[in-house]
C-alpha cells in the first residue's frame, strides 16, 4: 500500500539536537526516509578572523570551537603552530606531560558532558545528574589551572602560560582515582539496563569501510572495528611514553559507540595518573625568547621582560614561509589544523578539520530506514557540537 | 614512505606531477587540475590513502592561477600522511569533484564552494553549508571585507 511521506523540522532549537542544528526529516510513519541536515546558524568565521590576528592572538578563538573540550582546541593549534616554527623538539618535558594530563582531563570533561546528555536524550536523569556532578570538579581544576572554567587559555606556543598552581597535582589524583568508581556507577545503571540495550544496539549502525569513507574519527569511528588512534599512531606532545589502550568493539551501533566512550574514560584516567607519576620539576616554555612569552614575574619586575612581553604581544612572530597540517585526537576525534604561514606575523590561511563537521556528515546514511527515536540515540552517540561544526 | 609515494605518482602520471614540496616532514605534491579524480583514485586504491582528512581552498590573491584546492590525506594502514594541491585559476574556480572517491569530500567540497568561490564539478549536491542560501560573495576570499559587505571598517586595532 502507497504511504504519503511527511516531512518535519527536527531543532535547531530541539533540545536532542545539541546546539543549533537543523534536521529535516521525511517521515513515512515513523521510519526516516530521508534526514538532510542543515548547519551554520553559529558560524562566527573563525578563520577568518585567525587570518587577521597575531599567532598568540589566536588561541582564545580556538577554545571557542568545540566548548565541551577548549584545553584539545587550543593543544592541536599550538602544536600546528610549534611545527610551522620548527619548535617542536624544544618544548619542555615538564610542559608535554602537562599537556596530557589537561587533554585527558578535556576528554573525561567532554565525554562527561556526551554521556549526560546522550543519556538524558534517550530518558535516563539520573546518569546525567552524576556526570555533571563530577564535570565540575574538573571545571573547578580548570579554574584553578587556566582562571577559567570554561574558556582557558592556558596552552602557548612553546610550552605554557605558567606552572601548575600549587597542591593542584593532588587534587587531580584524587579525582582521576575516584573517577574509576564512578564510571562503574554508569555503567551500572545503563550497560545492562534493557531498556537502554534496546535503545542502543543494532541502532545506527555504520560498518567500517563506509565509516572511513565518510571521514568518521575518533570514538565514531573505533565503535566500527577500525584500530585507530592519533595519540598511539601519530604521537604527539610525549604520548608515545605512555602505556595505554585503545579501546575497538566491531558493531558498529549506537552502543558500541557508548561503550568505546566509556572504556576510553577508563584509559583516561591511566594515563592522567602516569602523567602525574612523571611530573619532574622545570621550565614549561621552550628557550625561544623570539616566540614565547616571558614568565609573568619577569614583565612585572623588570623592564627587560616589559619589554620582551610588550614586543611579542604588539609584533608578533614570523615563522618562515610554508605549511604544515597537524591533527590530534581530540575527544571528538581528529581535530586538524592546517596553516599556511607566508612569513608574515598572522596566518595565511587557517583551515580547521573539526571532527563534529564531518562526524554529522554520516547521520543521514546512519538513521535512513530507522525510527525517528533512532534519530536522537544517533544524534548523541556521534557527539557533535555545533560551535565547532559550524565555526 | 610519502617520497616513495611521489615517485609512484611520477612514475605513473609524469606529465600530471607539476612539483613536489618536502616541509616539516610532511609532503606536498602539485597535480594537474583536469585529472584530479583519476590522481585521487589511484591514491585510495594503489597507495592506501583511504582516509581524506580535509579538503580546503586557499586564496593567493594577486597570484596566477589565484587559488589551490589542498586535499590532505591519510592512509590509515601506514599511518602517513600526504597533502595534494591542485592550482585553480580565477576565471573559471572549478575543480572536478572527489565525492566519488571519498564520500567525505562531500561537505567538504561543499564548504569550499560556500566560502571561497570554487565550484566542484558533478558534485551531488553543491548548495551553502555555513553561509543563508541567499547570500552573496565568498567570506574566505581575501578581497572579502573582515567586517562583511556594507560595514565601515572597524576602527580599532586587529593585530
Amino acid at each position: 500500500m502507497a504511504t504519503e511521506t511527511m516531512t518535519i523540522n527536527m531543532g535547531p532549537q530541539h533540545p536532542s539536537t545539541h546546539g543549533v542544528l537543523q534536521l529535516i526529516l521525511e517521515l513515512d510513519g515513523e521510519v526516516v526516509v530521508k534526514a538532510t541536515p542543515h548547519i551554520g546558524f553559529l558560524h562566527r568565521g573563525t578563520e577568518k578572523l585567525s587570518e587577521h590576528r597575531t599567532y598568540h592572538q589566536v588561541i582564545p578563538l580556538t577554545d571557542r570551537l568545540d566548548y565541551l573540550a577548549p584545553m584539545s582546541n587550543n593543544l592541536g593549534y599550538v602544536l600546528a603552530v610549534e611545527k610551522l616554527l620548527g619548535i617542536t623538539d624544544l618544548i619542555p618535558e615538564r610542559a608535554n606531560n602537562i599537556r596530557v594530563i589537561m587533554a585527558e582531563l578535556t576528554r573525561l570533561k567532554s565525554h562527561l558532558v556526551w554521556l549526560a546528555t546522550h543519556a538524558l536524550d534517550i530518558g535516563a536523569m539520573t546518569v546525567f545528574l552524576y556526570c555533571f556532578r563530577e564535570r565540575e570538579e574538573i571545571v573547578d581544576i580548570y579554574e584553578k589551572v587556566s582562571g577559567a572554567r570554561m574558556t582557558s587559555n592556558y596552552f602557548r606556543v612553546g610550552g605554557l602560560s605558567e606552572d601548575l598552581p600549587a597542591g593542584i597535582e593532588g587534587i587531580i589524583r584524587k579525582f582521576a582515582e575516584d573517577m574509576t568508581g564512578h564510571l562503574e556507577t554508569y555503567e551500572g545503571l545503563l550497560t545492562g539496563n534493557k531498556i537502554w540495550q534496546k535503545r542502543t544496539m543494532d541502532v545506527g549502525v555504520i560498518n567500517g569501510q563506509d565509516a572511513i569513507d565518510i571521514g568518521l574519527s575518533g570514538a565514531a569511528l573505533r565503535g566500527s572495528g577500525v584500530d585507530w588512534d592519533l595519540r598511539r599512531d601519530a604521537p604527539y606532545c610525549n604520548y608515545a611514553e605512555y602505556d595505554f589502550e585503545v579501546p575497538v568493539r566491531t558493531e558498529g551501533d549506537v552502543f558500541a559507540r557508548y561503550k568505546v566512550r566509556l572504556d576510553e574514560m577508563r584509559q583516561s584516567v591511566r594515563i592522567i595518573l602516569q602523567g602525574l607519576d612523571k611530573l619532574k620539576p622545570g621550565p614549561v616554555l621552550a628557550d625561544c625568547p623570539q616566540i614565547c612569552l616571558p614568565p609573568k614575574k619577569d614583565v612585572v619586575n623588570t623592564i627587560e621582560g616589559l619589554i620582551h612581553h610588550f614586543k611579542i604581544v604588539s609584533e608578533g612572530f614570523k615563522p618562515e614561509a610554508g605549511e604544515v597540517y597537524v591533527g590530534i585526537e581530540a575527544p571528538k576525534g581528529e581535530l586538524g589544523y592546517y596553516i599556511v604561514s607566508d612569513g608574515s606575523t598572522h596566518p595565511y590561511r587557517m583551515k580547521i578539520r573539526p571532527p563534529s563537521f564531518v562526524n554529522l556528515q554520516a547521520l543521514p546514511q546512519m538513521v535512513q530506514g530507522s525510527l525517528i527515536a533512532d534519530v536522537i540515540a544517533t544524534i548523541g552517540t556521534l557527539d557533535i557540537v555545533l560551535g565547532e561544526i559550524d565555526r | 614512505m610519502s617520497k616513495q609515494v611521489v615517485e609512484k605518482l611520477k612514475e605513473h602520471f609524469s606529465t600530471l606531477v607539476l612539483g613536489d614540496v618536502e616541509y616539516r616532514g610532511e609532503t606536498t605534491v602539485t597535480v594537474e587540475r583536469s585529472e584530479i579524480v583519476k590522481i585521487c583514485t589511484f591514491l585510495r586504491d594503489d597507495c592506501g590513502y583511504n582516509f581524506l582528512s580535509d579538503l580546503c581552498g586557499v586564496d593567493y590573491l594577486g597570484r596566477t592561477p589565484r587559488f589551490e584546492v589542498v586535499y590532505n590525506m591519510y592512509n590509515l594502514t601506514d599511518k602517513t600522511r600526504l597533502r595534494v594541491k591542485v592550482l585553480v585559476r580565477e576565471e573559471s574556480p572549478s575543480v572536478d569533484t572527489v565525492s566519488g572517491v571519498w564520500s567525505t569530500a562531500n561537505w567538504h567540497e561543499r564548504e569550499c564552494w560556500d566560502l571561497m568561490g570554487i565550484t566542484f564539478k558533478g558534485h551531488p549536491d553543491m548548495r551553502r553549508i555555513l553561509m543563508p542560501a541567499d547570500w552573496v560573495g565568498f567570506p574566505l576570499r581575501k578581497d572579502y571585507p573582515l567586517q562583511g559587505p556594507d560595514r565601515e571598517p572597524y576602527q580599532g586595532r586587529l593585530s
